[in-house]
């Protein structure tokens, strides 16, 4: 405890020179860049008074964008849990030929902008598109309605379940699998006995940036959705919307609203760190 | 005791084809689904590109506009590069080899960048960058302007990838072992000789993938630029901003050459990034 303390007192005397410049010019850098937005925002936020922010939230457009972005958000993650998991059972346990081409495939969404991941959903999902045109000859519309925008947000979250998983599964190996196999479990009691546990929190943590990412989807989901009020405008979308139109209160608000949401995200990615 | 042989051989044998079949499959299930999601919309755009042939997807590069927004993009996606080898490798090396106050809540403060919503560092950076923000106030009193203008498009990006080379940095950094540096220093090498000589080569290839990480991110970032930069045509409009401004005004095939494009790269990266990886894997071996 005492050489804790002592160390940490010390921790300026005993630093050389080069030491001491090169942690204050990280520590500036990173407050100027990181940490000052985040707080200036905060403040513009509560100078005009909390009523305003408040009232700035519960705008019905805000409420409505909100929950949309919710729904979308729990659909990303439900299917990214399912796929995702499969995703990385097949790649990590089933290799066939063309697996290291389809390892690198999951990650296409990572390096694809946005914008561009919405237009070839526009170009496949459209109305003259290969699949959509046979969901158009059932009157189902994709583009420009809420199962485009889905599907937007399921390309950009693609590969972060899987990738979590992935080297979890490796080091992880089969034995413990095989193990539950000769003393006679069925494979369904296998998965959720032995190999479900095992990649729990590589799971969660996954599900976690899903959620962070699919709340904060902008460019692809923007793209999609035509951004029409009251029925495909997220909670991002009505931020830049508000923006562009110099309503700065609601901007703000939504703004904070979806920071503070970020940041209890990244709380919870710490929490999960730990657990690891 | 051989009718139990028989049984588990029979029973093994159950077991292995049972496998098989579930993993045709979970095969199955994951070629469809990456399929429909990934390599359809792919294979969709590239059929649609060259439907009107090669020259004419060129040409909608070259159009004056077009190829602005594109050099822009890359010529201040590359600025932000080099900005972010130098910070963020300074970054991680601070944070593993340095103890200081507060240190470990900014080692978890670091990934802020990939938890926020691009439009709203957008909203940020405008509120303390912009004419009437703390900074901002300040540097247009100098005759400074950041927001709406081209400094806006590096500071947005620069925002947006910080976490990339920092956290690709920072594992190689832990595991490192210090003896050899230690060698050096003993045998009479400056810091600086260390430094370039020793930590560098180790470091490299992770420099490399957070730097490309970082650069195919600032190829296609849209949301915080669309808020911080203005999208003026010929001045600060960057390529995603391009393409999304071709696609409102119903312009598809004006926006396919760009989008192409950035496809492209993303691709040549991805690529890159594997070939890193596949060293690293026969290096370990």
């Amino acid at each position: 405890m005492k050489i804790k303390s002592e160390s940490k007192l010390n921790w300026f005397y005993s630093a050389g020179l080069t030491k001491k410049i090169l942690i204050a010019v990280v520590l500036i850098w990173f407050c100027l860049l990181i940490v000052l937005p985040f707080f200036g925002i905060v403040k513009a936020c509560f100078e005009n008074g909390a009523d305003k922010f408040f009232s700035a939230l519960m705008v019905p457009e805000a409420r409505h964008a909100f929950i949309l972005t919710m729904i979308i958000s729990i659909i990303a993650i439900a299917f990214n849990t399912v796929f995702g998991v499969i995703l990385a059972i097949v790649l990590v346990r089933y290799r066939f030929r063309g697996t290291s081409f389809f390892e690198g495939l999951v990650d296409l969404p990572f390096a694809v902008s946005p914008v561009v991941a919405g237009f070839m959903l526009i170009i496949l999902f459209g109305k003259d598109g290969w699949i959509g045109q046979f969901f158009e000859m059932h009157q189902i519309k994709i583009i420009y309605a809420f199962p485009g925008m889905v599907l937007a947000t399921l390309f950009v979250t693609l590969p972060f379940v899987a990738r979590e998983i992935i080297p979890v599964l490796k080091e992880f190996g089969i034995q413990q699998e095989e193990a539950a196999y000769i003393l006679g479990a069925s494979r369904w009691q296998t998965f959720w006995k032995v190999t479900l546990p095992s990649i729990k929190w590589g799971l969660v943590y996954g599900m976690t940036l899903t959620m962070a990412r699919s709340i904060g989807e902008f460019g692809a989901v923007l793209v999609v959705s035509g951004n029409i009020i009251y029925k495909t405008q997220t909670s991002t979308l009505h931020i830049h919307q508000s923006f562009t139109d110099f309503n700065y209160a609601g901007a703000l608000s939504g703004a904070i609203a979806l920071a503070m949401i970020s940041f209890l995200i990244l709380t919870g990615m710490q929490f999960i760190n730990e657990r690891r | 005791m051989k009718l139990y042989q028989n049984s588990r051989m029979k029973n093994n044998k159950m077991n292995r084809t049972a496998q098989k079949k579930d993993g045709y499959v979970l095969q199955g299930i994951s070629l469809f689904y990456t399929g429909f999601l990934i390599i359809l919309p792919v294979l969709a755009i590239t059929v649609k590109a060259f439907q009107g042939g090669g020259c004419n997807l060129w040409e909608n590069i070259t159009l004056p506009q077009a190829s602005h927004a594109l050099i822009l993009t890359f010529a201040v996606a590359a600025i932000m590069v080099i900005i972010n080898v130098i910070t963020g490798t300074a970054t991680a090396w601070v944070l593993v080899r340095y103890r200081f106050p507060l240190k470990n809540l900014m080692n978890s403060m670091i990934d802020l960048p990939f938890a926020i919503p691009t439009v709203v560092t957008g909203v940020m950076l405008v509120v303390l960058y912009g004419p009437k923000g703390l900074i901002g106030g300040f540097l247009e009193h100098n005759g400074m302007q950041i927001i709406f203008e081209k400094p806006a498009i590096l500071l947005a990006l620069l925002y947006v990838t910080f976490p990339f080379v920092v956290r690709s940095v920072q594992p190689v950094l832990l595991e490192m072992e210090r003896d050899m540096e230690e060698a050096a220093k003993t045998l009479g090498a400056t810091p600086s000789k260390i430094f370039f000589k020793i930590v560098m080569p180790t470091l490299t290839p992770a420099i490399i993938t957070g730097a490309a990480l970082s650069f195919s991110r600032a190829m296609g970032e849209f949301g915080s630029i669309a808020i911080v930069a203005g999208n003026i045509p010929f001045k600060t409009q960057v390529a995603s901003v391009y393409i999304y401004g071709e696609l409102e005004s119903n312009n598809q095939q004006g926006a396919l050459g760009v989008s192409v494009f950035l496809l492209l790269c993303s691709l040549f990266i991805l690529i890159l990034l594997n070939i890193i990886k596949n060293k690293k894997r026969t290096n370990e071996n």
